[in-house]
């Protein structure tokens, strides 16, 4: 099993009737990094939402890393998210906590030894760039420098996967660069990475695969096309 | 499931048994102090909840330790009931102490104490001032008395049965008892003992309320957080265990509180009631709640604290899901 995504005719109807996903079908390699592109409603948050197991499709097979979504019960689906790094628009950090004390976060749920903590939390805001901030309080941070704490917060714990929902929907052009760069030095040390994101022009200048959805629907021209890093 | 192959892999390599349990031990001993730390920082909220839960948890316990030592008092007024057989005019002396030593070997009866006629009227003369008088009588008008102290710790109804048994004798005009008081105060005793408990009832009922109302609100508080938490996996358990560890804490600050206020209501009560068992020539003792008592209250109080974050709580994390 080499794909870490793979969707299989997959819909999503709310309740109410509106349809979100239609006949949706993909792929995602392990170590890859994709972009899902569309207008807002097109469906990209719902299919994240499939992915984190916030919502369940209405009918097709989702499979993440060989796990069929299906299978897991209720019960089973906090141990699943654990081993998915989330990333969010609005960043979702605890303001009442460190930024260390918010990395820890992940580990401190799986129940990771403390002294472990220590080390991988400062090797994670390494990565980011913000090892020096780790005493301070998230709201005395800049947009740019919080989502750099969420993304630290995703990989601190070694995830198979990276999911963004809008990450730099809330940041300026500039930030948004940075941040994209960060995605892709992430990815080149083996992370596979979805990044649903509406910033075409950031996201073609890239050059990774773009996966467009257009009112619940693959957009077919755009699936399969690479356009070659 | 792949996930639970990663987790023992992880786990099951490194970790032997008892590290694992330390962490978890340390894990729970870090919630719990982050869960005080949060009370303390929210303290006027904290300090509230825990007056409240302080009262309701001293009320019913002040009725016990009343009611207790009540009962001590109205067994030690039991012990001083005596029965007085006022003898028939013609029973002669000899025959009225022959009477109280049987008597004495009732299995019912203590102690018998013969007081003669002779003997009352001499007491009486000495006693009463009324020398002159009783001498113009010319002839003792005392009976002879056989004071029977009946049998320690007997119930109220077999003495009164007692009583009657000893007015059919042949040698005694009257038997004499006011027993009707007693059956009252009984009564009452009763009645200040069950109402410790009915009152204990409903006021912990009050703590459950109380305390998951206060962790309600908390939780709405903090339902962002919980949202963000459940995204990053955490198990419910994982997130019930600050808000468990805030209801043990509230129970366990607001039973210190009740016991703190009961000290001080001994204090307060102190110069009366010293007052009273002097009265009594030390033969009356108060009984505090004791340390048993003191942690029972305890117990019940972390009990309750936990119970009532336990009922709200379960209801209130299932309702929060991210979208």
């Amino acid at each position: 099993m080499t794909d870490i995504v793979a969707f299989q005719d997959v819909a999503k109807r709310y309740p109410g009737g509106k349809i979100a996903l239609e006949n949706v079908s993909l792929t995602l390699a392990r170590g890859e990094m994709a972009f899902l592109t569309g207008h807002s409603g097109a469906g990209k948050s719902t299919l994240m939402k499939l992915i984190g197991l916030i919502e369940r499709p209405t009918r097709g097979q989702v499979v993440i890393n060989g796990i069929d979504l299906a299978r897991v019960p209720r019960r089973q689906i906090p141990r699943y998210r654990q081993r998915l790094g989330l990333i969010f628009q609005n960043y979702n950090l605890l303001f009442d906590r460190t930024v260390f004390d918010n990395v820890a976060l992940p580990l401190v749920i799986r129940g990771i030894a403390h002294r472990d903590i220590a080390r991988r939390v400062r090797a994670a805001l390494d990565t980011v760039g913000l090892l020096s901030h780790e005493r301070k309080f998230p709201i005395t941070l800049s947009g740019g420098e919080q989502q750099r704490i969420g993304i630290a917060r995703a990989v601190v714990d070694r995830p198979y996967l990276l999911l963004a929902d809008e990450p730099t929907g809330n940041l300026d052009p500039a930030l948004s660069a940075d941040i994209m760069r960060l995605f892709h030095r992430l990815n080149e040390t083996g992370t596979s990475i979805m990044i649903a994101t509406h910033a075409v022009d950031l996201v073609e200048r890239m050059g990774h695969r773009r996966i467009a959805l257009d009112h619940g629907h693959l957009d077919g021209q755009l699936a399969h096309e690479s356009t070659g890093a | 499931m792949a996930t639970s192959r990663h987790r023992s892999r992880r786990a099951g390599a490194s970790q032997p048994a008892t590290v694992a349990l330390r962490g978890w031990l340390l894990a729970h001993a870090r919630c719990s102090l982050e869960s005080l730390g949060r009370l303390h920082r929210r303290w006027l909220t904290s300090l509230l909840t825990t007056l409240v839960i302080g009262i309701a948890l001293a009320l019913p316990t002040g009725l016990y330790i009343v009611a207790k030592n009540l009962d001590t008092l109205s067994s030690s007024w039991h012990r001083s009931i005596q029965i007085s057989l006022y003898l028939k005019q013609d029973v002669a002396a000899d025959d009225g102490a022959a009477l109280a030593q049987r008597l004495a070997s009732d299995d019912d009866i203590e102690q018998t104490h013969f007081i003669s006629a002779a003997q009352g009227l001499a007491d009486f003369r000495k006693n009463s001032g009324f020398g002159a008088a009783i001498d113009a009588l010319g002839k003792n008008p005392l009976p002879g008395v056989i004071e029977v102290t009946p049998r320690a710790s007997m119930p109220a109804a077999a003495v009164s049965e007692l009583v009657e048994r000893l007015g059919r004798n042949t040698s005694v005009e009257r038997a004499e008892m006011d027993q009707a008081w007693l059956r009252r105060l009984t009564a009452i005793l009763g009645l200040v003992s069950r109402a410790s408990w009915v009152i204990g009832l409903l006021l912990s009922a009050a703590v459950l309320f109380i305390v998951g109302n206060t962790i309600r609100l908390d939780i709405e508080n903090r339902r962002e957080e919980i949202e963000v938490m459940k995204l990053l996996g955490a198990t419910d358990a994982f997130i019930r265990r600050p808000f468990l560890y805030s209801g043990i804490w509230y129970g366990l600050l607001g039973s210190i509180l009740a016991l703190v206020v009961l000290g001080g209501c001994y204090i307060a009560l102190g110069g009366p009631l010293a007052t009273l068992t002097a009265s009594y020539n030390g033969s009356l003792e108060t009984r505090g709640l004791g340390s048993g008592g003191a942690l029972g209250v305890l117990a019940i109080g972390i009990l309750l604290g936990w119970a009532g974050c336990a009922i709200s709580v379960n209801r209130r994390l299932a309702a929060i899901e991210p979208r």
